[in-house]
């Protein structure tokens, strides 16, 4: 039952087929057996953030998960967000917003905002500061991170509401 | 690193995962959300040879009313209860303490009944299922049987669970009317695993306390049940001077380990702080829907 186990998985609305031992990690799986080198691993311990895709419309730590577990999931990953060599609004926004330097933590940070915007209903900015402190940058400082994903909150949903939801997503009383 | 090998095993119905775990048992695990067991599993700080995957069992994941409870099935997603409007209105407290998890892809994977079965002495269903009196089931081959959460938590990261039991369904009592709740914590960065924290149901008659439950995490071996501040509050009320001695009772009643976040005595204080906070917060909500 070790032994390598075709997985078939949807990604980015492809059909791809690659063999995993039950230990592989879904990053790697993604990585190595899929080439769709976009997804970074970092801490492989569900910390960093840079690994995360959304599953089945969820944002999740690819670290977390063994690619056995995924097999007949539909995946988006960093590298479906452009379509016919246009940005997607989000990372134009980043790009503009100089939400980024070196970049490895991008491909995190931009799945973790997707799905921070289209699926949560608090989008004050303390809403997603919280939100997006599931992934860490070690280059920028964060402001252009949240400024950018607060434009895309505003693209796509209009003015944030002046006050947001009482526990901002998960805000601690600290 | 990566995770040693191990067999992977994916049951689609809850007897055909009892059956596994039988047969394997005591090397197999079962496999929830995977977001504490996976990275330990990275680290090879676990090594389990057989994983039993109960992430394919449908019938482990909901969230019902049953009368002067929620059920709530042992897989059902964190995201799934912070979402739920039932749990929002009906347990308001393992509501405020789903916010308090990791962060939301963590949430997005992580389930209540692995939460609960891990028993991470940090961690906020714990302290919460402590707090409320919340039933626990867990089945095995040899048939089902309910556990009072009082006595669920023995030790770090270990249960009463029997190495063949998976823990199927949460009973959470539903709260009070006019009753109000909070957990409170502290953690050097958001998501992270507290410091100290405190989980307050509370109920108020005018000034007077007629109930009020008090349960404390990441400040000792397992979550802990505050009865010794519970009791000060419930007979002298929510005075500043009470309140001063329901912090000091729940310092004294905890026992933290020191390590690179805090030292314990400073884990110790919090204690109290956060027992303030929780029941101040707790009796503000109560008022508001009195």
């Amino acid at each position: 039952m070790t032994a390598k186990r075709s997985i078939t998985v949807i990604v980015n609305g492809e059909c791809l087929t690659g063999e995993a031992e039950p230990r592989m990690l879904l990053a790697d799986f993604l990585r190595d057996e899929l080439r769709r080198t976009g997804t970074h691993v970092g801490c492989e311990h569900g910390v960093c953030g840079a690994c995360t895709v959304i599953i089945d419309g969820d944002a999740v730590r690819s670290c977390l998960m063994f690619a056995v577990q995924a097999d007949g999931a539909e995946i988006s990953t960093i590298e479906g967000l452009a379509t016919n060599g246009e940005m997607h609004p989000l990372q134009k926004l980043f790009s503009e917003h100089h939400a980024l330097q070196c970049g490895f933590c991008t491909p995190g940070m931009l799945m973790t905002a997707i799905d921070l915007v289209h699926n949560s209903n608090d989008h004050s900015p303390g809403a997603i500061r919280i939100g997006m402190s599931a992934a860490l940058c070690r280059c920028t400082g964060y402001v252009g991170i949240i400024d950018a994903v607060m434009e895309y909150a505003r693209q796509v949903h209009g003015d944030p509401a002046v006050t947001g939801d009482e526990t901002g997503g998960g805000r601690h009383d600290g | 690193m990566k995770p040693a090998s191990f067999d992977h095993l994916l049951p689609t119905s809850l007897h055909e995962a009892l059956e596994m775990l039988n047969t394997h048992a005591p090397d197999a695990r079962p496999l929830a959300g995977g977001q504490s067991l996976v990275p330990m599993m990275n680290f090879r700080l676990a090594r389990p040879t057989v994983l039993v995957d109960l992430n394919r069992i449908s019938d482990l994941a909901y969230i019902s009313d049953a009368g002067d409870h929620l059920a709530i099935g042992a897989m059902t997603r964190e995201r799934t209860i912070e979402n739920s409007g039932l749990v929002r209105t009906a347990t308001p407290l393992l509501y405020d303490a789903t916010l308090h998890i990791g962060h939301l892809p963590i949430r997005s994977r992580g389930t209540i009944g692995g939460s609960l079965s891990n028993a991470d002495p940090a961690a906020e269903y714990p302290a919460t299922v402590l707090a409320l009196d919340a039933t626990l089931v867990a089945q095995s081959v040899r048939g089902e049987r309910t556990i009072p959460a009082a006595e669920f938590f023995d030790g770090v990261m270990t249960t009463t669970l029997e190495p063949d039991e998976i823990l199927t369904e949460i009973r959470m009592p539903k709260a009070p009317p006019g009753s109000g709740s909070a957990l409170v914590e502290i953690s050097r960065r958001h998501g992270d695993f507290a410091l100290a924290g405190v989980a307050a149901q509370i109920t108020l008659d005018g000034n007077s306390v007629t109930d009020i439950r008090l349960a404390a995490c990441g400040v000792g071996p397992g979550p802990i049940r505050l009865a010794e501040s519970e009791m000060i509050l419930r007979e002298r009320g929510l005075s500043d001077d009470a309140l001063a001695a329901a912090g000091g009772a729940a310092a004294a009643a905890t026992d933290p380990d020191g390590d690179v976040h805090a030292t314990a005595a400073y884990r110790r204080k919090l204690a109290g702080v956060m027992t303030k906070r929780a029941v101040g917060k707790a009796a503000a909500r109560a008022r508001q829907s009195a």
